[in-house]
This record gives structure tokens, C-alpha cells and sequence, in this order.
């Protein structure tokens, strides 16, 4: 077994910030152009992507299907927008291809698919299956005592999914220590606040019930997710709470539940891409 | 009473047997199940190989996930269970997960049919054939006796791909072959006759036999075709068939979806013959397995009867 040689430098903290605005503007553009898309889930899982593909994961582009590669599963799958930004920006496929999003007959299709793509380990899209084979992923990797590592992307709605739960039960159970959850907390859901539709706070202390550790960030702050993923101390599984916010970047889709899957116009997408232009100058 | 009944077998023995014997020579083989250890018949393989029997307790949808999730991890995962829950609650885990993420994950839907008798609706697994027959890519295998149940479960460990293996507990005779051997994808000829055809799958395959025996005393020569694997259809075997005359399908499974509606698919759009499916109508009435059978004409009686009808004699 050969083991992947790729690994961004980890602690690169301005080279991880520049990723993550590359990221938020190739996806407003991919959902502007496709006129669907999930934006605001989009913009709240940038530096979270972007902190893991380029700070964290080991993995080989050109082989990415080698047995000792780290596996990142997007549980939150419709945020296809920033996934398939980062996936080219870590060079699974051209660039080039991003500007096929959606399009027919397209490998890049509104929810993703390991068939198409490289670098997707399992098609989601439905809410409460990341998790539940990343679980498996471990699992199997804790059988083979092997050295590779599981990092799973959820959104805090798809935290209502029944599944999610019986799939933290037995990674608390089986202590994975190979295992990691980072949960976008940006507290919207497609229709509401996630709070007033079905509460899940106390959110770490449910994780905690279930025999994880639990780790609270700001997740807009790369070196705060630089050191929550680091896993050289993990004895259990562990569950990175990311405060978020959905539509983060964009004034006029901060917070707003509107921009779950809303699409912006010409001028929105202008002004959109001119505010992340200044804040990454002003930075 | 016939003292020349022959030796009758439950199909999990061989398939825990088989499943252990592979395992024994291939450290990929892992076994997933819902505390399902015992009804799986799978404690050998936990003393055997402790440290990969993987049992998530009752939580059917997180089974199915981590069989994907350990096949992702280079295992060949064997998702063992009453096939009532394994297919009807975990039915999207089966979908995205399995089928449509092409893993290498062996689904086996254990004491699947009427098996559980008394217990009821809930219970019985006849539907699972019609909603994982939709599924494009699963491989839907229903072998009918200890020698097909051992060499489905070698095919499947062998073949990568998604597959649904259909595991019954309901006594069945092995069957006697001057042919064994078994190939995914190829109806098994038990017995050739040129006036009809019955094609039966899983525990109906003994039954369909005998039928035909009863039928040749009448002069009736009735074609048995043993439908082990339902997905992909053997379409050659079908019109072979069809050419030949009516058709009769028996399963245990509704008459809706399952293997009478996938060789009327077939029938109906290629070579249109006379038909009937025997099957189960819907939820049953309590009773045991074979006051079931007898009820709904799933029987050498009833299926010999429904050849008569379909020939008018």
C-alpha cells in the first residue's frame, strides 16, 4: 500500500483564507449561471472546505482512490456549489469543468456522484447518509488498524435526521478516534431557523452524551479549524462544532434564509463578488 | 403420510457456513448486522472472526450506511438481517448508498418471504423484491436451496457490485440437477416440457416441481425454470419460453412488482403469451407460513391448477 504523497502545509493560514474566497466566488458564479444552486450553505462551508483540503487531508488528485488516503464525506450534499470549487481547486478535475455545473448531461451534477467525479467517496444529497458511512469508513479503517483518517461535513438541519444520531450512537460506542464531524452551525435551515423548527440545543452536549468530544470554533476562523482538526490527541470521536454563518461574504445574504436556495441576479452576483474582492484586499 | 418425504433444510445454514468459509480465506469479508447475530445464524462467524462481525444494533438505515462506508474501506460487506427491515426501512440507505453509489456491499435479506407466519404483515418481506426491482444495478439473487444459497453467496464475494441476496428460512428439499452449476443471470432448467412453462423463484422452486410432476400424469408436459437471480432477468430463458407456450410464475412475494411482473414486462413487450402470477395479494391474514401457502395457492395443487387454467384443459 503506497501512501498518498499530497499535503498541503498545514498551518498556511493566508494561503487557506485565499482558497476559501476563491471558493465563495467560483460557487456564486457556478449558481448564478446554473440559476440553482444552494448559495447560502455555499458561503457558510468555504473556510471549512477550504481548512480541510488545504490544511488538513492527505490525499493524491491523481489517485484518488488510493486505500490510505484520508476520505472527506459531504454529508451536507446539495452545497455542490463550494464542493466541486474546492475538489478542482485541489486538482480532481479541470477547472474548466466547473463552468459545466448543472448543465446537461453534466458530471457535475446538483448533488454529487462518485461515479462522475473523483474525489467524491459517496453520492448524498439526502439528508442523514454522510455520516452513517463515514462511520462505516472508519470502522473499517479501525479493523485494518490503519493510519487514515475520516472527517465528515454536516449541516446542523440534517441533524433533525433520525439516522445521523444512530450513527454517532456507534461511533461513540466503538470509540472511533479516526473519526471527526464538523457541523456548519449556521443556524438556518431551508424554511427556518433550526432552533424554532426543532431545537438542537443543547447541541455539544448532546454530542457528548453520545461518547464524543466536542470542540467549539468560530468556523470563519481558519487557524481555529486548523487546531480543532488536528487529530494528534484524538482518543474518541470528535465533533467540531462550527459556528457559521449561511451566506457568509455577501451583505445582502448574510443570515438570510432566503439564500438557502435562492440565486442571485447579474448585479447581485456583481456586488457580491466586489464585497468578497474588498474584504480579501482590506485583510 | 410419505415416508419417501425427502430431508428438508433451512438456507441459512449454508449461508452462514459459506459466509464463514469465505472469510476464513479472505480477510476483506466483514459481516454487518442489527442484532441480528443469531437469526443471521452467524455466531460461528463471531467466534471465528470476532473483529469483524460489526453489529450496529437496531438501527436498520445505519447498517445499510456503514456496509457502504466499510466498502469504501476496501471491505466486501455482507449487510445481514430480517429482509423485512433491511428492505423497507432502510430502502433510501439501499438506494443512494448501495445502488446508486455502486458499492461493493452484499445486502442479504434474511427469513424474507412469510417466514415469520404469525407475526404478521410487518414481518413478512414480500414486497422487497418490487421496490428493490426498480433499483437499475442491484443484483437481486433468490436461490432456492442449500447448494444455490451457498454458491449466490460465493458469486456475490467474488463479483464486486451491489446485490440482494434473498436468504430463506423456510424448509426447503435440495434440489437434484444434472447441471450444477450456478451463474448469476442464467435461469436454471429443472425440468423440460413443451406444453407450458412455470418459472418460480426461492421456496416456490420444489413446489413448482412437483407440480409438474402431477401435471405429466395428466399429460400435461410443463417446463420448470428455477429464476435465481430476478435482476438481471434471464430474457433468453423468457423467450424460450414464451415461444414454447403460456406461462405460469410463482413467488413467494406479492403478485405485484415481484417475478410475475418482470417476466410480464417482458412478455407483454416482446412475445405476448397467456400468463398467470401466483403470488401473495397483499397483507395477510394470521397464520402460519404454510397455512398461508395452502390459502393463496402456493402449493403443487395450486400451481398445477393454474397451468390447467392458463391451457383452458
Amino acid at each position: 500500500m503506497t501512501t498518498p504523497g499530497v499535503r498541503a502545509a498545514a498551518g498556511d493560514v493566508p494561503a487557506i483564507r485565499a482558497r476559501a474566497a476563491w471558493i465563495r466566488k467560483r460557487s456564486l458564479r457556478m449558481v448564478h449561471d446554473a440559476r440553482q444552486g444552494h448559495p447560502g450553505g455555499d458561503l457558510s462551508a468555504a473556510d471549512i472546505l477550504a481548512t480541510i483540503y488545504f490544511g488538513v487531508l492527505r490525499y493524491d488528485p491523481r489517485d484518488p482512490r488510493n486505500p490510505a488516503r484520508d476520505r472527506f464525506v459531504m454529508s451536507k450534499g446539495h452545497a455542490t456549489g463550494s464542493l466541486y470549487a474546492v475538489l478542482a481547486a485541489a486538482g480532481f478535475f479541470p477547472e474548466a469543468d466547473l463552468e459545466t455545473y448543472m448543465q446537461p448531461g453534466s458530471k457535475l451534477n446538483g448533488h454529487p456522484n462518485r461515479e462522475y467525479l473523483p474525489g467524491v467517496e459517496t453520492n448524498t444529497g439526502p439528508l442523514g447518509h454522510g455520516l452513517p458511512v463515514g462511520v462505516g469508513i472508519a470502522i473499517a479503517g479501525q479493523i485494518d488498524a490503519a493510519d487514515y483518517r475520516v472527517f465528515v461535513l454536516t449541516g446542523d438541519g440534517e441533524l433533525q435526521e433520525g439516522s445521523m444520531w444512530e450513527a454517532a450512537m456507534l461511533a461513540g460506542h466503538r470509540g472511533l478516534a479516526n473519526l471527526t464531524v464538523i457541523v456548519d452551525r449556521n443556524r438556518l435551515q431551508q424554511g427556518a431557523g433550526t432552533e424554532e423548527t426543532n431545537a438542537l440545543e443543547p447541541l455539544a452536549d448532546k454530542w457528548r452524551a453520545f461518547g464524543w468530544d466536542v470542540v467549539e470554533v468560530d468556523g470563519h476562523d481558519v487557524a481555529a479549524l486548523l487546531e480543532a482538526l488536528d487529530g494528534a490527541r484524538q482518543a474518541r470521536p470528535r465533533c467540531v462544532i462550527a459556528r457559521t454563518v449561511k451566506g457568509r461574504g455577501v451583505s445582502f445574504m448574510a443570515d438570510d434564509v432566503k439564500w438557502h436556495h435562492g440565486v442571485p441576479t447579474t448585479p447581485q452576483l456583481e456586488q457580491a463578488l466586489a464585497e468578497l474582492d474588498a474584504a480579501e484586499m482590506a485583510r | 403420510m410419505n415416508v419417501m418425504a425427502p430431508e428438508q433444510f433451512d438456507c441459512r445454514d449454508a449461508y452462514a457456513r459459506t459466509l464463514e468459509d469465505l472469510a476464513a480465506a479472505d480477510p476483506r469479508i466483514v459481516a454487518v448486522v442489527n442484532d441480528s447475530v443469531g437469526s443471521s445464524k452467524l455466531t460461528g462467524f463471531r467466534r471465528r472472526f470476532p473483529e469483524r462481525l460489526v453489529n450496529v444494533g437496531i438501527a436498520e438505515q445505519n447498517m445499510v450506511s456503514v456496509g457502504a462506508g466499510l466498502a469504501n474501506g476496501s471491505k466486501i460487506a455482507f449487510v445481514s438481517g430480517a429482509s423485512c427491515f433491511l428492505t423497507a426501512r432502510a430502502l433510501e440507505q439501499i438506494k443512494a448508498d448501495v445502488v446508486y453509489s455502486n458499492t461493493n456491499v452484499k445486502l442479504c435479506g434474511i427469513s424474507s418471504g412469510v417466514a415469520y407466519g404469525e407475526l404478521g404483515p410487518t414481518h413478512h418481506s414480500i414486497e422487497d423484491i418490487a421496490w428493490l426491482r426498480a433499483m437499475r444495478g442491484l443484483t437481486i439473487l433468490v436461490p432456492a436451496d442449500p447448494w444455490q444459497t451457498a454458491e449466490a453467496i460465493k458469486a456475490a464475494a467474488r463479483i464486486e457490485g451491489p446485490m440482494f441476496i434473498r436468504v430463506s428460512r423456510m424448509p426447503v428439499p435440495e434440489l437434484s440437477r444434472a447441471d450444477r452449476r450456478f451463474e448469476i443471470g442464467r435461469a436454471e432448467r429443472l425440468r423440460a416440457g413443451g406444453d407450458a412453462t412455470i418459472i418460480a423463484m426461492g421456496t416456490m422452486v420444489h413446489r413448482a416441481l412437483a407440480a409438474a410432476e402431477a401435471l405429466a400424469a395428466e399429460g400435461i408436459d410443463a417446463q420448470v425454470l428455477n429464476m435465481a437471480t430476478i435482476a438481471p432477468l434471464d430474457e433468453e430463458a423468457i423467450a424460450a419460453a414464451a415461444a414454447r407456450g403460456p406461462i405460469v410464475t410463482v413467488e413467494e412475494h406479492v403478485v405485484r412488482g415481484g417475478l410475475g411482473g418482470a417476466v410480464a414486462e417482458w412478455v407483454a413487450t416482446h412475445h405476448p403469451v397467456r400468463m398467470r402470477i401466483l403470488g401473495f395479494p397483499g397483507f395477510l391474514p394470521t397464520g402460519s407460513a404454510a397455512w398461508l401457502m395452502e390459502r393463496y395457492g402456493l402449493t403443487a395443487d395450486g400451481i398445477a391448477a393454474a397451468v390447467r387454467d392458463v391451457l383452458d384443459r
